[in-house]
C-alpha cells in the first residue's frame, strides 16, 4: 500500500523543503522505497536541497505533459538507492500541472512500487499548493513558533479539510503538526509560544519539534539532507519524526530547556 | 533584556501569551477552521451500514457536511438512493 505525504504550510520559508527532504531520506534509511516531488514549479528547490541539481534532466511538468516517461525524470540518491527525486520544472508556471495529470503519475509511482509518496507543497494557499496537496493520505503541516505561520497553518489545514480527495470523498487526511525553529530557551522566558499552546490553537497532534539549529544551513550548504548530519540535533528530531510517523513510540525531545553541565557552559555546545 | 530595563522597570510584557490571545481572537473569527467532530468519520460508517441494510448504496453515495455559521451548526447529509431494477 502506497501512502501519499504532503509537507504544506501555507507560509513560505518555515521549513517545507528542509522537512520533504529530511523526511523522505529517513523514510528511505529504514527501507522504505521512496520518492520525493517538488511541487513547486516555476521556483524549484528540493534539488538543491537534495544536492542533486546537476542531474536534472527531465522533470515532473515534462512527466505530466507527456514529455518524458516517469523513469527518465526519476533521479536515484547518490546515498540511498531507495531514495528517488522528482524536481520541479524552473522555466514554465503553474498551470502546466492539472489534476489529473498529477494523478496520472501518482498512479504510475504506485504501480512501480513506492510505498511513500511525499509531495513538497509550494508556499500559499493557490492552485500549487492545492494540487499538491489533493491527493494526500496524511499531511506534515509545518509551523513555526510565531503568529502568522499557525495562522496560515490554520488556513491550510481548512484547505486540507475541504479540498483535497479525501475530504471530497467523506474522509480526512490525518494531520501532523512538525514545529521547526523551536528554541525552548525563549519560551522558557516567555517570548516564544510553547509548542502545547500551538497544538491547542491548531487542534493537530505533534509529531515532533526540530530545534533551531545552525546545521539546517550547513545541510542545505552542501546539499544534503539535514537527517544525514549524524550528531546534530536537528537530525534527531527528523530521525524521531520519522519513527513517529511509522507508528514507533518515542518520547518527545528538544522541547524543554537542555540543563547545561559546568563543562559545557565553560566551553560551549 | 537588559539590566537597565529591569532597573528602569521597564519590563517586557510575556510576548509569548500576548501572541497566544491574539491568535485565539483572530482564528475564531476567520472560522478557518472547519474541521468537523472527530465522530463525524465514525458516524458516517455507521449512518451508511443502517442504510445499506435496507437499500443498496455505495460508499461514494453519503455526503455529510457540518457547517457552522454565527451560533448554530447545520449537520447536511445527502444520500443518492439508486433506482430500483426489479
Amino acid at each position: 500500500m502506497t501512502k501519499v505525504v504532503t509537507v504544506t504550510s501555507g507560509k513560505g520559508g518555515v521549513g517545507k523543503t528542509t522537512t520533504s527532504a529530511s523526511f523522505s531520506a529517513g523514510l528511505a534509511e529504514r527501507g522504505h522505497k521512496t520518492v520525493v516531488i517538488d511541487f513547486d514549479v516555476g521556483l524549484r528547490n528540493l534539488d538543491l536541497i537534495m544536492g542533486c541539481e546537476r542531474r536534472v534532466v527531465y522533470d515532473f511538468v515534462n512527466v505530466v505533459q507527456g514529455e518524458a516517461s516517469l523513469k527518465q525524470a526519476l533521479i536515484r540518491d547518490k546515498h540511498d538507492d531507495n531514495l528517488y527525486i522528482l524536481a520541479a520544472s524552473q522555466t514554465r508556471d503553474k498551470d502546466a500541472l492539472t489534476k489529473e495529470g498529477v494523478g496520472r503519475v501518482i498512479d504510475e509511482l504506485k504501480e512501480m512500487g513506492f510505498e511513500y509518496i511525499v509531495c513538497d507543497s509550494p508556499a500559499g494557499i493557490e492552485k500549487g499548493a492545492q494540487l499538491a496537496l489533493y491527493y494526500a493520505d496524511e499531511a506534515l503541516v509545518v509551523t513555526n513558533p510565531e503568529v502568522s505561520s499557525v495562522r496560515d497553518s490554520d488556513r491550510i489545514l481548512g484547505i486540507l479539510q475541504s479540498k483535497s480527495k479525501k475530504a471530497e470523498e467523506g474522509g480526512s487526511v490525518k494531520e501532523h503538526l512538525v514545529l521547526t525553529r523551536y528554541n525552548p530557551e525563549r519560551v522558557e522566558a516567555g517570548e516564544m509560544m510553547a509548542w502545547n499552546d500551538i497544538v491547542e490553537l491548531l487542534g493537530v497532534e505533534l509529531l515532533g519539534a526540530v530545534p533551531e539549529s545552525e546545521d539546517v544551513l550547513n545541510a542545505s550548504n552542501a546539499g544534503m539532507p539535514v537527517i544525514r548530519e549524524k550528531g546534530s540535533d536537528a537530525a534527531a528530531a527528523y530521525e524521531d519524526i520519522v519513527a513517529r510517523f511509522l507508528g514507533e513510540e518515542r518520547p518527545q525531545r528538544f522541547l524543554t530547556v537542555e540543563k547545561k553541565g559546568l563543562l559545557k557552559k565553560l566551553f560551549g555546545k | 533584556m537588559s539590566i537597565l530595563d529591569y532597573l528602569t522597570g521597564r519590563r517586557r510584557k510575556n510576548s509569548a501569551q500576548q501572541a497566544k490571545e491574539r491568535l485565539q481572537m483572530v482564528l475564531v473569527h476567520e472560522g478557518a477552521r472547519r474541521r468537523g467532530p472527530d465522530f463525524l468519520p465514525q458516524m458516517r460508517e455507521e449512518i451508511l451500514q443502517v442504510i445499506s441494510k435496507y437499500v443498496e448504496i455505495d460508499q461514494e453515495q453519503l455526503q455529510i457536511h457540518l457547517d457552522r455559521s454565527d451560533g448554530y451548526e447545520v449537520l447536511e447529509l445527502n444520500v443518492v438512493i439508486p433506482e430500483k431494477r426489479d
